[in-house]
């Protein structure tokens, strides 16, 4: 019989939450699974484990306009299509390559045929061994867009791996914010763990991360870092969790020790006179229950 | 003059900085909250919000009853916003980028210009602040287009201080390309380094002068301070972790208001960053 592939995607609204810690934890305790990292804007998830590349690809994604400046007359029909401000003209017509969305419009209408389309190399992905399992992951140019499509696809490649390797769980690291890359990453999920902190801006982010996950219709869960920074707060957190059906699978105290451990690059479950570690390992056996 | 405060990454103290800046500035500061993905600057600064709009962007409706399914529509459309099956042509507006190509090839006038909504604008005053920013709405995609509205509302001879979005992707480069000067705000961890040097060479390809916070500076190792030694990147201001200031962050108290003696010091680098752009 067929395993069925279940999907935990970690996220946390904001970055500096703590995510990636807790993440390499679980990457660290889960038995058998696949690491994905769909931060591919600014991964930091391999700073903890260490990855050995197996394979690396470029990732291209749309096309970009460039000005074959012999062809152009200097018209400027190209920078008054424009949506985006990304042409303006001197003696010929200059495209800044970060604003073009490559939309074509101005190649389209181009008399002079002076625009080409080029295909955008804007990144590349890689599957790598790591002492915890293989992990894909992936790096977008600086600058660059389309962040949803990379995310979408790394998630595709890790999927066709758990397929062929029979692993019946993908770990997922989420990207921060509500926008493109964590949409694309939510789809296929199967639960959602959220990390957040108990301060305004932590409730305040949360608060926007969960009306996300009931847009999608996904099940989530929540882990309050650094509790005891404001514990007043944390209550209040985890209460109005509880009213809107996100349960709080546990709470981490603030603990030096996790930096340290990012520093030697472990992490902080591997670390045995860490708080924290502690912490974290009780929320995994209780997420385990939720698979 | 435009200060964008950017960090690589969520959490090092961004909101933190660009709210102490604009506090310390004294009168005609504007602050525009360009991370409308998340945006938190209304918590530590409280504003009153006076002003309220709605950013739309242009999308095509079919007006099926012009429409002769030619299909050039579908083919201008490189977003695959537009389908068509057989003489079906069917529109996904939130997958359009609004860049009207399908509008200009249609020979017959059967597109309709509508509009979706990707989020509101809200303005008004926090003390002398002139204060902005924009939420995206829950589901979408598309930030950006509201990042520019929010963007838009900059005043030219008013000193503005703009919180940018985490990250290094377009969002981010949205923000910070009309700066005169970027600060980045880092931690010395492994975390906060990688995600430093990813900022800093967005920076330098743009030629944007920038220099670097190091907020929890004795939460960490010197990794961070050498890598500015090495690049040159100017280390602006150093604070170290104090219970007090997670603690007042959390309840939505502003750095200033907790530490009142870093006002001087954040009016001071105000002053410093503008001497440097001068030059």
């Amino acid at each position: 019989m067929e395993q069925t592939i279940k999907e935990v995607l970690i996220l946390s609204g904001k970055g500096g939450t703590g995510k990636t810690s807790i993440v390499g934890s679980f990457a660290h305790l889960a038995e058998n699974k696949i690491l994905v990292d769909c931060d591919v804007d600014a991964s930091d998830l391999h700073l903890l484990l260490a990855p050995k590349p197996t394979e690396t690809h470029d990732f291209k994604s749309g096309v970009k306009a460039r000005v074959e400046a012999d062809k152009c007359s200097g018209c400027g029909m190209c920078a008054e299509l424009c949506q985006f401000e990304s042409i303006t003209m001197g003696e010929t017509a200059v495209i800044s390559p970060l604003n073009c969305e490559g939309c074509g419009v101005c190649a389209h209408f181009c008399p002079e045929e002076a625009i080409v389309l080029q295909e955008n190399h804007c990144g590349s992905w890689y599957i790598a061994d790591t002492a915890y399992g293989p992990l894909v992951h992936a790096q977008l140019f600086a600058g660059e867009e389309n962040s949803g499509k990379l995310v979408s696809h790394i998630k595709n490649q890790a999927r066709q791996l758990a397929e062929t390797t029979n692993t019946g769980l993908i770990l997922i690291d989420g990207a921060p914010g509500v926008g493109c890359p964590v949409i694309a990453s939510l789809s296929n999920v199967d639960l959602a763990v959220v990390i957040t902190e108990p301060t305004l801006s932590g409730k305040h982010d949360l608060d926007r991360i969960l009306d996300l996950t009931e847009h999608f219709k996904i099940p989530a869960l929540v882990c309050i870092n650094k509790w005891d920074l404001h514990s007043e707060m944390s209550d209040s957190i985890e209460k109005s969790c509880n009213d809107r059906g996100a349960n709080v699978l546990g709470k981490i105290p603030f603990d030096r020790q996790v930096i340290t451990c990012q520093i030697q690059g472990v992490p902080v479950t591997a670390d045995d006179t860490s708080l924290a570690g502690y912490s974290i390992k009780a929320i995994w056996k209780k997420l385990k229950e939720h698979l | 003059m435009q200060i964008a405060v950017g960090s690589g990454k969520g959490g090092t103290g961004k909101t933190t900085i660009s709210t102490s800046l604009a506090l310390s500035a004294g009168t005609d500061v504007q602050y525009l909250d360009c991370d409308v993905e998340e945006p938190n600057g209304h918590i530590f600064l409280k504003p009153k919000l006076t002003h309220r709009e709605t950013v739309v962007v242009t999308v095509p409706r079919l007006d099926e009853s012009r429409c002769t399914a030619c299909g050039k529509c579908r083919d201008i459309c490189a977003f695959n916003a537009i389908a068509q099956f057989g003489k079906t042509v069917m529109i996904f507006p939130e997958m359009c980028h609004s860049c009207l190509g399908c509008f200009r090839v249609c020979e017959e006038d059967a597109l309709i210009e509508d509009t979706r909504e990707i989020g509101i604008l809200e303005s008004g005053m926090a003390g002398d602040i002139h204060f902005v920013h924009g939420r995206v709405r829950i589901g979408e995609a598309m930030g950006v287009p509201l990042l520019k509205a929010v963007k838009h509302k900059a005043e030219q001879d008013r000193l503005t201080i703009i919180d940018a979005p985490p990250g290094t992707s377009c969002p981010f480069v949205e923000s910070v390309n009309d700066a005169d000067y970027v600060i980045l705000v880092t931690e010395p961890t492994p975390f906060g380094l990688h995600d430093l040097k990813l900022a800093a060479t967005v920076l330098k390809n743009f030629k944007i002068p920038s220099g670097v916070i190091i907020n929890r500076s004795d939460l960490g190792d010197d990794r961070v301070q050498r890598y500015c030694d090495s690049e040159n990147i100017p280390v602006l201001l150093e604070i170290p972790f104090q219970r007090a200031i997670a603690e007042g962050y959390a309840r939505g108290i502003n750095l200033v208001d907790t530490v009142p003696e870093l006002r001087t010091v954040f009016s001071d680098l105000l002053t410093r960053i503008a001497f440097e752009v001068a030059q």
